[in-house]
């Protein structure tokens, strides 16, 4: 600490004021002992969540070794066909929603604030809940193996195997409610991911200087937001076919299978490069701490990032070119497919010049890079493969492509990830891993992984089929299989290896880890405390550790912004999204008990809706909104007098309007609600082109054009009182007028929704009957998803007016609200076209 | 990393000695079939290379002479090999792939008169002959063709989705409920081709196999002739007792022997003698394998919807059995 004295480059000068750290240090403290549960931080969560993503992964491998025993040699009986059934439906819907997904998202949540130069994430509570609600959620739906509760129909499926006629039991109920609830969680954390990238960054930190982890996650998180919302749309769907009987897939009742099978991989095919993009991410910024020189070709990767992203919604359907389809759809999507994997190409390269401009230092996370990049190499080379259509006609169903996607996913995403854990362990732990444990997994993992899947290219072109639990001799596949069952085993030797490196040597802190042990450049590298580092420092460049001497003290020595905690709690920087010039301080909740116990409550309401017990599941239900009410009452704040944060620069604490963070998590919502209403849109039109006769237009079949009419005027009604409310608080604050136009609002928004379903059913239109019927109602059934939470958020606000919690400046609540209702007003008037105005139309 | 060059230099050597499975796409007897081999040896090369030359790339990035190093860190390397060198393969590729799907594509009837519908059922297939005349001929779990025609195939489902594929003949199509697809069938020469089912359909799904079996023409038509008669009458006294019990034990619910019983809910059995398998490719065709899978089905084919029938007396079975695989 040598340079302690008045320096103009610095924002804050020293000494720093008696106390400043120990406030710092207080309101950033996590809660002891079993009051842990109610921690929010983004350092606590993640640890959890890391942790909880890896048993998962360890769950689904042992399940793994289960079927490769079964398979090593022909007509074996080691599990029978039902539990072998049930095993490879759990190995892949654990390994993709409770493994993949979620650990790239761990991943987030514990590096980026970080990596960002952020205090925390901008919504720590939505994180605590997103983590205890899959997490809770996860368990149950691993325990139902051991009930034989299991579903059975493979993770993607399909109906009609998994219609209420051919899956009766209750475990496709089980992967419906419990997949279609933890992806809600997914999306929770990409909507905190998307905000926390675009408005939390260091000052300094402009577009070209966000560390590559942060770009991938950034995409991952829109990818994530526009391709969820597909399957979940399609779970609902098959949920409300399987419970009701309202005929989406069953083609007797004008519905369709392949209906599914789109909906299914418009998520499903971008959901593999949401798993590997942030994989990638990693890569990006180990190579270059490796080599020890910049990453070769910064703007290009990310060009080549966005490009895969965007890319993968265009070809989805190359998961059923076996379906019968034209030769133009065939020829699209092959050509898609194949486009897809340049910008993989781009990244390879940019990697290996990396390496070739500095010097590669052997290390274990090298090696797990190194290996990654082989074997994704060849994952990337047979997917290629299987997009030229005839091969795949061949291919497709077969262990070849098991051995495809397995050098994908374990290659593009496994691998990374260990490389990843050995990388930044020093950050987070006050000892590191060790090399040499990590090398001798790493071989064994490697050659475990390429003897097991190796072969099963072969296979598959042999002729194996997947999920068959069990072949006959004299195909041609015991060898092979053999071999398969042997290197599963010395995989699994290998993650055993590691598992024993992070027993003995993983020592997590929320203080003082052991450090930059690789002399790495990103922030990250920052003395790490639960608040990350004790100022937020000004960053010139894309590695400022290696290209402004003397940050690492200084920052710690508080000479950046914000060193302390002005605000009296907990608070991080708002910057703008593209110079990251800094805008306000967003004070930030601490501990609390509402994130975790919502999350038990919504879990346990979706679990006890499948096995039926619907009031138990009414209540949960209730008390979950109840403490989503209470832990959203805190979040609104009181606007506070500004403060300085160094430079000269004094910053609002509160900011309403469409700067404040809060509006942007709410646009984002919106676009997760547009998503999904694009997607029924979409099947609506997809089974009119299917069965046209379903939409017969005669007078009894039709909903009454009057209803519409008088809904449509209902809900303009409804957004107009929104409207005339909002500028009454911007004038004369929380009124009596405003109260009541707050009331009319709600009040119309519901009759709206009200006079829609009467239209319908006095006419006689029953959601049972067929699919035109059926969809119509899940129209509906969308409108009352929005109008719900509207009503109760109505309720909400209402209740701050009256308590004095609104005000001209005070109104970010209302606000929220009203952006919202006037989405729902406008889903609801485009809806009620569709429904009322398409049949009538043609 | 030493260990992979090893592997890829073992792998082709395991290949080729297995590669003449009785169920391999690697080894074909149909054009189709044959047209994607050669596309997969191609790709297998190209892609072999490609891998090759990508681990080049990176052994030389960590080790090698400081010149190629520079080159390798140059941006426009980069370019040329992430971006160009992909691009351009790509598209040959793409174009090769689509002249080949238009060959193997089958978009209208190929003008021959015979017609074979198949439909997937949990876990067997239904065969349905459409000759010219519009007279049909039913069978099950195996599919005779003529050789050196191509053949119109009509898939449909009964339940769910399933799909239809013998490698060595082409490529698989599904078969879903409430569509037909469409496939063409070729063998160039005479012999017996496995096939399974490639979608997963449910509990037995790896016991859903057909084969088919090729034959010269005139073998073929004199075949179809004699499965479009009725039933043989039982010769002998176990044959007659046979039918007996088949008709008493309620057989007929479920499975048609032509002027015996007309039930359409299992396998049609009016020349189940006539077949090389039992069960769908899961046993040889025999009155002793007969009789197991009438009473230990569920052993044979797990899953299967026939329940055991244990309720007759070996003597009674050996009857039954007698019955079924007189019917030729």
């Amino acid at each position: 600490m040598s340079g302690l004295h008045q320096d103009p480059q610095y924002p804050n000068q020293l000494p720093r004021p008696e106390g400043e750290l120990e406030q710092l240090r207080a309101v950033w403290r996590v809660p002891r002992g079993w009051r842990l549960l109610s921690a929010v931080n983004n350092t606590v969560i993640g640890y959890l969540y890391i942790a909880t993503a890896l048993l998962f992964f360890v769950l689904a491998g042992i399940l793994a070794l289960l079927m490769r025993t079964q398979l090593a040699v022909p007509s074996n009986t080691f599990l029978s066909q039902a539990a072998y059934n049930q095993i490879f439906t759990m190995h892949g819907t654990v390994m993709m929603f409770l493994f993949a997904v979620p650990a790239v998202e761990a991943m987030g949540v514990l590096l980026l604030p970080q990596m960002l130069g952020a205090r925390d994430l901008p919504f720590p509570r939505l994180g605590a809940f997103a983590f205890w609600a899959y997490l809770v959620g996860g368990l149950v739906f691993f325990g139902t193996l051991f009930f034989d509760l299991a579903p059975s129909g493979g993770w993607f499926m399909y109906p009609p195997l998994t219609g209420s006629q051919y899956s009766p039991d209750i475990g496709a109920d089980f992967w419906l409610l419990g997949i279609g609830f933890i992806e809600i969680s997914a999306i929770a954390g990409a909507i905190e991911i998307i905000v926390g990238v675009l408005r939390t960054r260091a000052p300094g930190m402009t577009l070209d200087r966000i560390p590559l982890f942060a770009w991938t996650m950034l995409i991952f998180a829109v990818m994530v937001v526009f391709a969820f919302p597909s399957v979940i749309l399609a779970t609902i769907m098959l949920e409300l076919e399987r419970a009701l009987g309202w005929p989406f897939f069953v083609p007797e009742k004008g519905g369709d299978a392949l209906l599914w099978q789109h909906l299914f991989w418009f998520f499903g095919h971008p959901e593999v490069y949401i798993i590997f993009l942030p994989a990638a991410g990693m890569v990006s910024m180990i190579v270059p701490a490796m080599a020890r020189v910049p990453l070769v070709g910064y703007r290009m990767v990310v060009l080549a990032l966005v490009a895969t992203g965007f890319f993968s919604f265009g070809l989805w359907v190359h998961h059923m070119f076996t379906t019968g389809l034209p030769y133009l759809a065939l020829g699209v999507f092959s050509g898609a497919s194949m486009a897809v994997s340049v910008p993989s190409g781009i990244q390879v390269f940019a990697w290996i010049a990396t390496i070739a401009a500095g010097r590669l230092r052997w290390s274990t996370p090298s090696l797990f890079v190194l290996g990654f990049l082989v074997i994704f190499t060849l994952g990337g080379l047979t997917g290629v493969m299987v997009a030229m259509v005839p091969f795949d006609w061949q291919a497709h169903d077969t262990y070849f492509v098991v051995a495809h996607f397995h050098y994908v996913l374990i290659g593009g995403m496994v691998f990374p990830l260990f490389a990843a854990i050995y990388y930044w362990v020093p950050a987070f732990s006050t000892r590191a891993l060790s090399e040499r444990l990590g090398k001798w997994a790493f071989v064994l993992m490697f050659t475990g992984f390429n003897v097991a899947f190796l072969p099963m290219h072969i296979t598959g072109m042999l002729g194996m089929p997947r999920r068959v639990y069990t072949y006959s001799a004299g195909l041609g596949w015991d060898g092979l299989n053999l071999v398969s069952t042997a290197g599963a085993f010395v995989l699994a030797a290998g993650i055993l290896m590691v598992i024993v490196d992070l027993l003995c040597n993983l020592r997590p802190t929320l203080s003082d880890p052991k450090g930059n042990i690789w002399q790495a450049g990103t922030l990250e590298w920052l003395a790490n405390e639960t608040y990350s580092s004790r100022s937020i420092p000004r960053i010139t460049s894309r590695e400022p550790l290696w290209d402004q001497p003397g940050l690492v003290q200084d920052t710690h020595a508080g000479r950046y912004f914000l060193p302390g905690a002005p605000t009296g709690g907990r608070e991080t920087l708002i910057t703008a999204p593209g110079d990251a010039a800094p805008q306000y301080v967003a004070r930030l909740p601490g501990p609390g008990w509402s994130p975790f116990g919502a999350a038990i409550l919504t879990a346990a309401f979706f679990l006890l809706l499948t096995v039926k017990l619907v009031l138990l599941a009414a209540a949960c239900g209730l008390g979950a909104v109840m403490l989503i009410c209470v832990w959203m009452w805190g979040s609104d704040p009181a606007p506070g007098p500004s403060v300085a944060i160094g430079d000269g620069i004094r910053l609002p604490t509160y900011l309403a309007g469409p700067g404040s963070h809060s509006r942007w998590a709410m646009i984002v919502l919106l676009l997760v609600a547009g998503s999904l209403y694009i997607s029924f849109i979409f099947s609506y039109l997809y089974l009119w082109a299917v069965s046209p006769q379903a939409w017969a237009t005669g007078a009894d079949s039709m909903p009454l054009l009057t209803s519409a009419l008088i809904s449509g005027a209902l809900l303009m009604a409804s957004s107009a009182a929104v409207l005339v409310a909002g500028s009454r608080l911007s004038t004369a604050g929380a009124s009596a007028g405003f109260n009541s136009l707050l009331v009319i609002a709600a009040a119309s928004l519901a009759a709206s929704l009200g006079f829609d379903i009467a239209g319908h059913w006095r006419v006689g239109l029953r959601p049972d009957a067929g699919s035109h019927q059926a969809l119509i109602y899940l129209g509906t059934f969308l409108q009352a998803q929005l109008v719900a939470p509207l009503i109760v958020m109505a309720g909400f606000v209402l209740v701050r007016s009256l308590t004095r919690r609104l005000s001209p400046q005070h109104r970010v609540s209302f606000d929220n609200l009203a952006v919202f209702w006037h989405y729902a007003v406008g889903q609801g008037l485009l809806g009620l076209l569709l429904i009322h105005g398409f049949p009538r139309a043609l | 990393m030493s260990r992979m060059p090893a592997l890829a230099l073992l792998a082709p050597a395991a290949w080729l000695a297995a590669c003449s499975g009785e169920q391999s796409a690697l080894a074909p007897r149909g054009s189709d079939a044959a047209w994607i081999a050669d596309l997969a040896w191609l790709l297998f090369g190209g892609g072999g290379v490609v891998l090759a030359m990508v681990i080049a790339a990176l052994v030389l990035s960590i080790r090698g002479p400081p010149a190629i190093r520079a080159r390798l860190a140059r941006p426009a390397t980069m370019v040329a090999a992430g971006l160009f060198f992909p691009i351009v393969v790509l598209s040959s590729l793409l174009a090769y792939s689509l002249w080949l799907t238009g060959l193997t594509l089958p978009v209208a009837d190929t003008g021959h008169v015979l017609r074979i519908e198949v439909t997937g059922e949990q876990w067997w297939w239904r065969v349905d002959y459409v000759r010219p005349d519009g007279s049909r001929v039913a069978s099950a779990n195996e599919l005779h063709i003529p050789v050196g025609q191509r053949i119109d195939i009509v898939l449909r489902s009964a339940d769910v989705i399933h799909s239809f594929w013998v490698p060595r003949l082409g490529g698989k199509v599904d078969m879903i409920p409430g569509r037909t697809t469409r496939l063409q069938l070729h063998a160039e020469e005479a012999g017996v081709y496995r096939g399974q089912c490639a979608e997963y359909c449910g509990g037995a799904h790896a016991l859903m196999a057909i084969e088919v079996v090729a034959v010269p023409a005139t073998a073929f038509e004199a075949w179809l002739a004699r499965q479009a008669e009725p039933a043989v009458v039982p010769a002998s006294e176990r044959g007659r007792r046979g039918q007996d019990l088949f008709i008493a034990a309620g057989c007929g619910a479920c499975h048609a022997v032509r002027d015996t019983s007309a039930a359409v809910i299992g396998p049609d059995l009016t020349h189940f003698g006539s077949r090389r398998s039992i069960g769908g490719a899961m046993l040889p065709m025999s009155e002793q394998n007969a009789a197991r899978f009438i009473a230990d089905g569920q052993y044979v084919k797990p899953g299967n919807r026939m329940p055991p029938f244990r309720i007759f007396s070996d003597d009674e079975l050996a009857a039954l059995s007698a019955f079924l695989v007189a019917l030729r």
